[in-house]
């Protein structure tokens, strides 16, 4: 019988395992499964690090993406922006330490969340190439440029510092970040997708990029404007959750419940907030650092079933509808059709959210796909989902998503569109699925698939089916027109012989009567012609008999 | 008869014309030729067309086709009326049929499609197809002590040997030079026909013989007309105990549905029937020789019950109803039931002498 091992021995093998620590075993949670997700996950952090900043600073972003290639799997990435740029003392650990953010405690529109972002990338790039992260930032046009280069301490989840320099080059122009990790990957046509769809969903932002290959890409701009930038919220009561409850409770301000209800929350006034504690059966005085975990659950059932106001929505920012419109425009001007809706803002567990849906149909050629031809609808690929959270492209696990869902709960024979069973329809379209809100709901940090709330697929599958219907009345127009078209030709076709058939009936000239069917029959392109069934309808015939 | 066709012709084509210099839908005008348009006509004892009538549009998708099908029909008729000469009607069909430029329609598939325009082209200008130089297959033959004229040629109707004279699709050029006969007996069948010839029932009898070979063409009815005519000879149909006979009879007689714009122009309406009816297979005993009816055989005679120039005789009523009740048919064959040359010289003379029609 073998020794039995006392509890001492297990607590000396006990210790506290840091998140950077957890992370560097599990790096697929961030998103780095595979060589050609991760370089993917490095252009797209960055990127949308620089469009946030950007945009919360009021400057249009430019931006540069460069992708060199060192080896077989290495590559160096490199993005650089005219955003404000970061304070000296803040570089390291925006890009050294994981869960570091601005963004984490507070409820506003953003495209990053947890702060894991970028940090997560320069671990990755010290844990298959060992090259630090470097990083350029200027924050005024006067002020030297600091540099650094960096590698994140997985035990403290910190950053190292390896060398740090002012220097006087300039970088970054005016003001802005660079960054550039060296990492392993594999180069696929993704990244571009991935700038082609963010450029879709930011249509104020300038994107230019280089491929490995030297291949340079720009994706203009098509609005001039920003967005007018979303406000912070406040939690909503129906959102609450337990331990969220439990830390503002602590840190709060207020002296009571009441009070605390009316500043910490948003729609809370005098009048819901003695609502709610009295659903809770709390006194309005209760202090809040004093409720015990039986006050508090009594708390969010008082919070869930009072009657408050929907949240403000003036916290989300949408692409917009004209603006998705013009920037698909710009992105596909081959397109037979396009069409954007944007959704009133609805609510799931106390969070504003909004979605906006575009479509684009009839792209004749792109990129060297196969042609389709119109009347050829016996076998057509299905369409092209392209889901955007927060104006960032989700380009993985779409058929985890709720917008996938929603998209394929709609039925889009009603639309004029084939569709199999519950699955995507086909034709030679793609669909944009655009949620933005305050807190997106993401099924893991990697942030690849919309978790699948009711109420979002719900007000999602209603977006689709509004231009769903727009998109039907497009195509129903056309084959109008088709229907129109093939009738003129057959009247046409006919011209000839009858033309020469009354010719020979009346003695005139062939020619000259047939210039004049033809001119006829080119002058009624747009009048309906006559029904008048001659065989059987006799109600036809008594019309005739009374003219 | 005095019809200028010609004119006519040219009349359709200045109104499409017209129609399109005023840049109006080009249009033909075309009476309804169907049973819910044709009425019969008491008094003339004839079937005709109603007054209903329905506009051929060009630009209408449903017509178009027919639009233009017409207009070729009625310029190819120009054509050979310009040059006096005729065509039959599958002639035209290979005339006409080709494919339009640049598609892979032809402007006629079968030659079903332009028989019935010729129809069409008959009634909406209100002529004869004989009289547009179209000409069918012959059908029919005819035989007795007859001599006519026939594009110069003069034929004697009783030296034809055993054939007979084929009757031609156009008979109203032919000219009677000599018609010694005292009746017009139809036969519906040829082989009925040739036994009758072969037995000299026509001299015997002195009539002429005619054979329609089932449902009679236009010409045999118009043959049929002008002797009754222009000759004041009396006309017995002789055709099977059926639905059918009895239909053959009537088409000779009153005119067809299909044909309701003809009916004054070929029909004979004091034409009488002869035989062979339900009762004379009682009469003459033939019960053995007859024949199960099938289901569409009742179905047609229950229908004929309810033609008005059936209804108006009680003696019609009663054979019809006969057929149904009893469920049989004879066809004329029935006859040599009895030995063959039961028909020529039994059946026929006691038939006639007794007068026993059916009107």
């Amino acid at each position: 019988m073998s020794e039995r091992k006392k509890a001492e021995d297990f607590a000396k093998e006990q210790k506290e395992i840091s998140v950077s620590e957890f992370f560097e075993k599990n790096k697929h949670l961030l998103g780095f499964d595979n060589p050609t997700k991760s370089l993917l996950m490095a252009v797209k952090e960055a990127v949308d690090n620089s469009l946030d900043a950007s945009e919360e600073a009021g400057i249009l972003p430019d931006i540069t993406v460069k992708i060199k290639q060192v080896d077989d799997n290495t590559y160096i990435v490199s993005v650089a922006d005219n955003g404000p740029g970061i304070v000296k003392e803040n570089v390291p650990r925006v890009f050294g330490k994981l869960l570091y953010g601005s963004k984490f405690h507070r409820l506003l529109q953003g495209r990053g969340q947890q702060g894991i972002g970028i940090s997560s990338v320069t671990l990755y790039a010290q844990l298959t190439t060992g090259v630090p992260t470097k990083v350029w930032s200027k924050v005024e046009s006067k002020k030297k440029t600091y540099y650094c280069e960096l590698h994140l301490n997985t035990a403290k989840n910190e950053p190292d510092i390896i060398k740090e320099d002012e220097i006087e080059k300039d970088v970054v122009g005016e003001h802005g970040v660079k960054v550039e990790m060296e990492i392993h990957g594999r180069y696929r046509k993704t990244v571009e997708d991935y700038l082609k769809q963010t450029s879709v969903s930011n249509p104020f932002a300038k994107i230019a990029y280089t491929a490995p290959d030297g291949t340079k890409t720009i994706f203009p701009r098509s609005v001039n404007e920003l967005p007018k930038p979303p406000k912070r919220m406040k939690p909503h009561p129906h959102g609450m959750e337990f331990g969220i409850l439990q830390r503002l409770l602590q840190n709060t301000s207020s002296r009571t419940l009441q009070s605390f209800l009316t500043n910490e929350f948003s729609s809370v006034g005098q009048q819901s907030a003695k609502e709610i504690c009295k659903l809770a059966k709390l006194p309005e005085d209760s202090k809040p650092q004093e409720l015990d975990r039986a006050a508090i659950d009594k708390l969010i059932k008082g919070m869930q079933t009072a009657k408050v106001q929907r949240p403000p929505t003036d916290c989300l920012s949408p692409i917009g509808s004209a603006e998705l419109e013009k920037s698909l425009k710009k992105e596909y001007p081959n397109a037979e059709f396009i069409t954007s809706i944007t959704r009133d803002p609805e609510v799931y567990r106390g969070f504003p959210f909004l979605v906006e849906v575009g479509i684009v149909y009839g792209l004749s050629d792109e990129s060297g796909t196969k042609k389709k031809k119109e009347d050829d609808e016996k076998k057509e690929d299905t369409i092209e989902l392209i889901r955007f959270a927060n104006r960032v492209p989700l380009l993985y696990q779409q058929s985890a998503c709720a917008l996938t869902e929603a998209a394929k709960d709609v039925d889009w024979r009603r639309y004029n569109l084939s569709q199999s069973g519950n699955n995507l329809p086909s034709g030679p379209m793609k669909l944009v699925v655009h949620i933005c809100s305050v807190w997106v709901p993401f099924m893991s940090e990697s942030k690849e698939a919309v978790a699948a709330y009711p109420e979002i697929i719900k007000e999602t599958k209603l977006a689709i089916q509004d231009a769903g219907r727009k998109l039907s009345s497009y195509l129903s127009g056309k084959r109008r027109a088709g229907e129109q078209k093939r009738r003129m030709q057959m009247f046409d076709r006919y011209a000839g012989e009858v033309s020469d058939a009354i010719a020979i009936l009346t003695g005139k000239n062939d020619k000259d009567i047939e210039k004049k069917l033809k001119a006829l029959v080119e002058s009624r392109v747009h009048i309906k012609e006559e029904f008048v069934d001659e065989s059987t309808d006799t109600k036809d015939v008594k019309k005739e008999e009374k003219k | 008869m005095a019809k200028d066709v010609k004119k006519e012709l040219q009349k359709l084509g200045d109104k499409i014309l017209q129609d399109i210099e005023k840049k109006e839908n080009p249009s033909i005008e075309i009476p309804i030729r169907a049973l819910s348009n044709v009425v019969f006509d008491k008094k003339l004892g004839q079937l005709t067309l109603g007054d209903k009538t329905a506009k051929r549009y060009y630009f209408n998708v449903a017509h178009a086709k027919k639009f233009m099908q017409t207009a070729m029909v009625a310029s190819f008729s120009k054509q050979l009326i310009d040059q006096n000469i005729h065509a039959s009607i599958r002639d035209m069909f290979y005339n006409l049929k080709r494919t339009l430029p640049d598609s892979n329609e032809n402007t006629f598939d079968e030659q079903s499609e332009s028989d019935p325009i010729i129809v069409d082209l008959e009634v909406a200008i209100d002529v004869l197809r004989e009289q547009l130089h179209l000409t069918t297959d012959r059908k029919g033959i005819v035989a007795g002590n007859v001599i006519i004229q026939d594009r110069g040629d003069s034929i004697d109707w009783s030296k034809l040997g055993s054939g007979g004279w084929s009757i031609p699709s156009t008979v109203d050029e032919i000219t009677f030079k000599k018609v010694e006969a005292e009746f017009v007996l139809v036969v519906e069948k040829n082989a009925g026909f040739e036994r009758l010839h072969e037995d000299k029932f026509w001299q015997k009898h002195k009539c002429i013989l005619i054979g329609t070979g089932g449902q009679p063409s236009r010409g045999t009815r118009l043959l049929i007309q002008r002797l009754n005519q222009e000759h004041k000879l009396p006309v017995y149909v002789f055709c099977d105990a059926d639905a059918y006979g009895a239909y053959i009879y009537s088409v000779i007689k009153s005119g067809s549905i299909s044909l309701a714009h003809v009916s004054d122009r070929i029909s004979t309406p004091s034409a009488k029937f002869l035989g062979l009816t339900i009762s004379d297979v009682y009469e003459y005993d033939l019960k053995k020789a007859t024949i199960k009816a099938k289901d569409v055989d009742i179905k047609r005679a229950k229908e004929m019950l309810n033609y008005e120039w059936f209804k108006k005789n009680p003696k019609w009523q009663k054979e019809l109803n006969l057929m149904i009740e009893k469920g049989i048919k004879a066809e004329i064959e029935a006859l040599s039931h009895k030995g063959l040359k039961f028909m020529s010289e039994t059946y026929l003379p006691d038939k006639l002498k007794k007068k026993d029609f059916l009107d």
